[in-house]
């Protein structure tokens, strides 16, 4: 899950690492007001997208005083915004941040996440700041500094006194710096963040160390943990309203560019669908994992998803039954398109226990579908349906 | 021979009394798993279908004798549930659950480095050795004895290729899925290092998917200490970059961890690599009759 910038410095700031000041506002007259309040000079205004690459793509302006501050919000709030994140057709501001400005002296890049790798914490900072970790990394790989932590001890001070030394920060910064490291990772530790990102973190010309930006994504898993600070800091506005349907019904659906609507059992599977039909000439709409069950009402919910999708021309569902009978799933399907109405070609595969079984309920169903058996002749009579 | 169990493996299900152990244990049962104990905290002393419950793993292990786990506690119980087996000095591990928070097992991962335990999941279908032992959730009717090592990030794709290499008459030696999350007990070279060692092995199949470095390791380690023809297909050709496709660890991140990448590593390491998944079981064909 992901939150916004504003989100995360008000978390980092309850662990003592150094933000700027600032207000969230959600109407541009407010902008006006957060100046004032932030002493009548130089801020920055913010659009608050769950994308990176804001400030290239001009959500991101420095003005002095409020009526700037005013006139520059009301320029941001509704509009487009297009990063290299957000595709073509951009994400709407509905959220800025209007910050206190300050003179940066050297900007760098700090970052915590899960190395899968090494199956720990692991710290990256780079004296590139400003610039995309991922890029300094295809490029200049040697100027990633890296500390791993240990799961159990967690980050001790000398790992993070070593990354403040290795970014060549003044010896007054240093401490300041560890400090921080300190507190960022405490925060990403005990809220379960998959990513802690401070892209710039900052060195001022008043001698500190600041966060002037701040990205923080939560691990999914960990959901249980914290279910109403983060349903909080949920903004569905940022999310696919079929995704959050879907969600809704425990189905796992994700929203693509093609035409071929897919309903899968199984994550790897469901992956392995959208890839032969791209194989045989088609392009998938979705991904769409209807999980174990795949009973009536699963189906049912997820024919409502995909065919909400204008794209669709035509549905592929691949089962493979395994626990559970493919008769039964049969059943299901044939109960669900009383329930929906299916006006697309739709193509069915079930394989696995009772499969031929299951072949003869639906052929003696009377319901208008292709049957198929192989993986590779449904992917190729769905793609020929649409044509 | 096989890999990880057979017949002798003694197992004991965590989770035993819970609607989820309690169907998948009877489903193992009737394969003809040996399931010698069962683990609830608090309904020590009961049974399930004659198979003593314990309070403690270690309570399992010292009166069964059990050395193999299966694990199926919800999420929030799981990361615990696995040191305490690994705790109780159980062989192996194989953990089911999906959801388990990933700072949970980096803490799961180091406690087991202190131990001799392997752990297998979590978030996985669990292994089989055909007509030996079925230590997990998937349908034991599919499989077929034979040579075929099988390693798998999936569930529901592994018996999809299983089916393609049981039509063609191709029997496997040991199916394993290692599971979807992005911290796993178990990577695809511990497996394949036991497939290479394993007689009974002559080829092995790969799946894997995008997110993470593990194929790429994979492909090293076969380049380097691979005998065996060795098939791999990569799930998510299509997939979109920054987006978890069902499996937490099935993700896109930054630009890395694409299908391409790891097919074309897998490619330059001699594996036979299939673009289609209906090509598994052909492909598996090709390589032992070269």
């Amino acid at each position: 899950m992901k939150i916004h910038e504003y989100q995360a410095k008000v978390l980092l700031r309850d662990y003592g690492v150094e933000v700027p000041k600032g207000f969230a506002i959600f109407n541009a007259e407010d902008a006006k007001k957060a100046a004032e309040d932030l002493g009548g000079g130089t801020v920055v205004v913010k659009a608050q997208i769950h994308a990176g690459g804001r400030g290239k793509g001009g959500g991101v302006k420095v003005v002095k005083g409020p009526d700037e501050a005013y006139a520059t919000a009301k320029q941001i709030m509704g509009m487009q915004l297009v990063t290299h994140q957000t595709g073509p057709e951009g994400k709407e501001v509905k959220r800025l941040l209007v910050e206190e400005g300050m003179e940066i002296l050297k900007e760098y890049y700090f970052g915590i996440v899960i190395d899968r790798a090494s199956n720990c914490p692991v710290l990256m900072a780079s004296t590139e700041g400003g610039m995309e970790i991922e890029k300094v990394a295809a490029e200049t790989p040697e100027k990633i500094i890296k500390e791993y932590v240990h799961p159990a001890l967690g980050l001790r001070p000398f790992q993070a006194a070593k990354v403040a030394y290795k970014l060549g920060l003044d010896v007054k910064l240093v401490r300041q710096a560890s400090r921080m490291f300190m507190n960022l990772y405490k925060a990403f530790e005990a809220n379960d963040c998959s990513l802690v990102e401070i892209n710039p973190l900052v060195s001022t010309g008043d001698g500190r160390i600041v966060a002037l930006d701040a990205k923080i994504n939560f691990d999914d898993n960990a959901i249980y943990r914290h279910k109403d600070s983060w349903q909080e800091l949920r903004d569905l506005s940022e999310e696919e309203p079929l995704e959050i349907e879907a969600s809704k019904f425990g189905l796992n659906y994700i929203k693509l560019d093609g035409n071929v609507g897919c309903m899968v059992n199984g994550a790897g599977l469901a992956m392995a669908t959208m890839d032969i039909i791209k194989l045989s000439g088609g392009d998938p709409a979705n991904f769409l994992d209807v999980g174990g069950g795949a009973n009536a009402e699963g189906v049912a919910n997820a024919f409502r998803i995909i065919l909400s999708d204008p794209n669709v021309k035509a549905v592929l569902i691949n089962i493979f039954g395994g626990i559970v009978r493919c008769d039964r799933i049969a059943n299901g399907i044939i109960e669900a398109t009383k329930l929906v109405d299916v006006n697309v070609p739709l193509v069915v595969r079930l394989e696995g226990t009772n499969a031929e079984e299951a072949s003869k309920i639906l052929e003696d169903s009377g319901i208008d579908m292709i049957i198929g058996r192989g993986l590779a002749d449904v992917a190729q009579k769905v793609v020929a349906a649409i044509q | 021979m096989s890999i990880l169990v057979n017949k002798d493996s003694k197992i004991l299900v965590q989770g035993i009394t819970g609607q989820e152990g309690m169907f998948h244990t009877r489903q193992c049962v009737a394969y003809g798993t040996q399931v010698v104990a069962g683990v609830t905290p608090g309904k020590g002393g009961q049974e399930m279908d004659g198979i003593p419950v314990f309070n403690t793993v270690e309570d399992a292990v010292l009166t069964t004798g059990a050395n193999v786990s299966l694990i199926f506690v919800p999420p929030s119980f799981a990361a615990d549930a696995i040191m305490e087996a690994a705790d109780a000095g159980v062989d192996l591990v194989v953990c089911i659950t999906e959801g388990i928070p990933t700072i949970d097992m980096v803490k799961v991962k180091a406690f087991l480095e202190e131990t001799d335990t392997r752990l297998i999941g979590p978030n996985c279908p669990g292994i089989i050795t055909p007509d030996e032992a079925k230590v997990g959730i998937m349908p034991g009717f599919i499989h077929l004895k034979g040579k075929v090592g099988l390693i798998s990030r999936s569930g529901t794709l592994t018996y999809e290729a299983v089916k393609q290499l049981t039509e063609r008459g191709l029997g496997q030696s040991t199916c394993i899925g290692i599971g979807g999350d992005p911290i796993i007990g178990s990577q695809f070279i511990d497996l394949l290092a036991l497939f290479q060692d394993d007689p009974d092995t002559e080829a092995v199949v790969m799946i894997g998917e995008i997110g993470g470095t593990a194929e790429e390791e994979a492909a090293e380690f076969v380049n380097n200490y691979m005998t065996k023809p060795v098939v791999g297909f990569i799930a998510g050709q299509t997939a979109p970059p920054g987006r978890r496709m069902g499996h937490a660890g099935a993700i896109i991140a930054g630009g890395k961890g694409t299908a391409a990448e790891k097919m074309a590593a897998l490619s330059a390491a001699g594996i036979e690599v299939v673009k289609s998944p209906a090509d598994i079981g052909e492909a598996v064909v090709r390589v032992l009759n070269p």
